[in-house]
């Protein structure tokens, strides 16, 4: 699976890409690629169709036609839990959390832990010992060091805490991409510069991270590239480096226009 | 700490902690909901052993044991859907229906409608009992998942439905206990531990507490409910199938509905078409002063249990106080809205 620019096989690949909701059109023709290790930033504007081609591949949307790749190897994600299993991670907007169940459980929602032997096989016992645990060093290894009592309801976090919950929960079980849909939207300064902070830890680990935000500063400040969705499609793809947010503006308006050998298609990492 | 992406606080550390004292009340509630009903059984108690100390003999405690045991087994189910954020209506038909079909398939002579069906043994009755309320759970699960209709709609739908199919299919006909061979009113035996008379139901009743309490603590199942109960869409999202989730809970209530049927059976020691019609509105209360929440995700179990005996407590600490059956009716009441204006309270709780 390798495309004309790049040597690198991309983690995750989307080849015109088309998804229509009745007579509205999310996606005309929409292409995406991203490598291994790289923060890539997904921008445009308001009905660009940069949700509508994230939520293909955390499993949220069908895609009408075209096709979409993970690691090289072709998919079709039904739903968002064949995507987790296909190793791309998706935290929602909305995080997804439950707020009544505390850290450990909402870690492991839709993924518990049974005990071993007899009692888990028979009764079905969970084993919220091992969950707890490992819930605390999955914390700890991501460096969240905010969240001490792991049987804490999520309810009783602060928003910054709780995308923290969403992002560990993406990240604890060994996925190769993670989608940040505007992970910083609700949240303070100092939250949000822990967030960013949380995606150059991520992406230090080895981990791709698509990154959706309308914050341009904050894409410049973490993304290794920005594909710019508009109309459906995508516009051009820059890095913070070759391009000013101005242009990036600019190119999500359709003012301007990149030439193909002036974009950042290949890995820059 | 001075990185500003790991640290809190330096010089409003000691602060952090400092809560008034409400606010630990709050919090302490939040983690706990079974201990505000708790207190109100407790304080109820006392305060009807200090109008009438015959409250506390060994006969009195059976007696409210014996009336609670019809409401507590239901309203095991209700803790279920409403632990969904939803909300059963037809219980109290489904269960007349479930003890009229037991009733009227272990008699040899009854209504016309089912006199071809009638005669069976009473095993068969009865499991054929607890299949139908199973069936008519599963009707109303089938109509929410399916339709994507409100539970109170769909319930109150299969409540009329019940209940005339009950006055339709049996003619109305109350099955005394003497037609009935033994085993249909053999949970309504008794049997002496000390000066205590125990139901064989409340046994079968705190067995299933014990059971279901278990599922909906330490398995995958009850995590579930209560994920769906609390946020459909985060449960969704995180994957799991929330219809699947929802049409089960009603399944499975259907089954607990069944059971009660044969409990009511050697309860009542006869089956009535007209066995207590506020038994609906009984279990809801009970769940609801158990300190379970009606918007779902959020109560326990043993809430319930606590719930039920404080609506037979007070029934029973009021007529034993001599007051009119019209003051239990006044409690019950209050005691509803305080627990529901205390579940909104303890929703606000803040870390």
């Amino acid at each position: 699976m390798t495309s004309d620019t790049a040597t690198v096989t991309p983690v995750l690949q989307g080849k015109s890409l088309v998804k229509t909701f009745g007579r509205v059109v999310g996606l005309d023709g929409a292409d995406i690629e991203m490598y291994p290790g790289e923060v890539l930033a997904v921008v445009g504007d308001n009905g660009a169709g940069k949700s509508t081609l994230i939520k293909c591949f955390s499993g949220a949307h069908v895609p009408d036609s075209g096709e979409m790749y993970v690691m090289g190897k072709k998919v079709s994600f039904q739903s968002t839990h064949e995507a987790r299993q296909g190793g791309v991670e998706t935290v929602f907007q909305t995080l997804a959390v439950a707020p009544a169940l505390d850290i450990a459980s909402n870690l492991y929602l839709g993924r518990e832990v049974r005990k071993p032997g007899f009692l888990g096989q028979v009764f079905r016992t969970l084993d919220k010992k091992a969950m707890r645990e490992q819930s605390a060093q999955h914390l700890k290894n991501l460096g969240i060091s905010t969240l001490q009592n792991i049987t804490q309801a999520v309810e009783t976090l602060s928003g910054g805490q709780r995308q923290a919950v969403a992002v560990a929960r993406c990240a604890a079980f060994g996925s190769k991409v993670i989608i940040l849909d505007e992970p910083t939207a609700a949240l303070g300064v100092n939250e949000s510069a822990r967030v960013l902070k949380m995606i150059q830890d991520l992406r230090d680990r080895g981990l791709s991270v698509i990154l959706i935000s309308h914050n341009m500063p904050q894409v410049f400040e973490v993304a290794d590239r920005i594909h710019v969705a508009r109309l459906g499609k995508r516009a051009a793809v820059v890095t913070p480096r070759s391009h000013s947010m101005n242009d990036v503006v600019a190119i999500m308006t359709g003012a301007m226009t990149v030439p193909e050998e002036e974009q950042a298609l290949g890995p820059v990492r | 700490m001075s990185n500003p992406s790991t640290g809190t606080a330096d010089l409003a550390e000691g602060f952090l902690e400092r809560r008034t004292p409400l606010q630990r009340v709050q919090g302490v509630l939040h983690k706990y909901p079974y201990l505000s009903p708790l207190i109100v059984l407790v304080v109820a108690i006392i305060i009807f052993y200090l109008l009438n100390d015959r409250f506390l003999l060994p006969q009195n405690i059976s007696f409210v044991t014996q009336q609670t045991v019809i409401v507590g087994t239901l309203a095991i189910a209700q803790t279920l859907v409403i632990l969904t954020a939803g909300i059963d209506l037809s219980i109290g038909a489904i269960m007349v229906f479930s003890q009229m079909l037991m009733a009227n398939m272990a008699v040899s002579a009854t209504a016309a409608n089912v006199l071809p069906i009638a005669g069976q043994s009473p095993y068969l009755a009865i499991l054929l009992g607890i299949i139908a309320a199973i069936a008519a759970g599963s009707l109303n699960g089938f109509l929410i998942v399916r339709f994507n209709l409100p539970p109170f709609i769909v319930t109150l739908g299969t409540l009329s439905i019940f209940s005339a199919l009950t006055l339709i299919l049996f003619k109305a006909r109350t099955i005394q206990g003497g037609e009935m061979p033994d085993v249909m009113r053999y949970l309504g035996q008794t049997f002496k531990i000390g000066e205590f008379q125990l139901l064989y139901g409340v046994i079968v009743m705190v067995i299933m507490y014990v059971i279901f309490g278990y599922i909906l603590k330490n398995t995958a199942w009850g995590m579930h409910i209560y994920a769906v109960g609390d946020d459909p869409n985060a449960a969704e999202l995180s994957g799991i199938s929330t219809k699947r989730v929802l049409f089960s809970v009603y399944l499975v209530s259907g089954l607990i509905i069944g059971i009660a049927g044969w409990i009511t059976i050697g309860r009542v020691g006869s089956a009535s078409p007209n066995v207590d019609p506020l038994i609906n509105l009984d279990t809801i209360t009970a769940v609801v002063i158990g300190g379970t929440s009606l918007f779902g995700g959020r109560g326990t179990l043993l809430g319930t249990l606590i719930g039920a005996f404080i609506i037979t407590v007070v029934e029973n600490g009021l007529s034993l106080a001599g007051l009119d059956q019209a003051y239990r009716v006044l409690a019950v009441g209050i005691l509803v809205i305080l627990a529901v204006a205390t579940d909104q309270w303890i929703r606000k709780v803040k870390a």
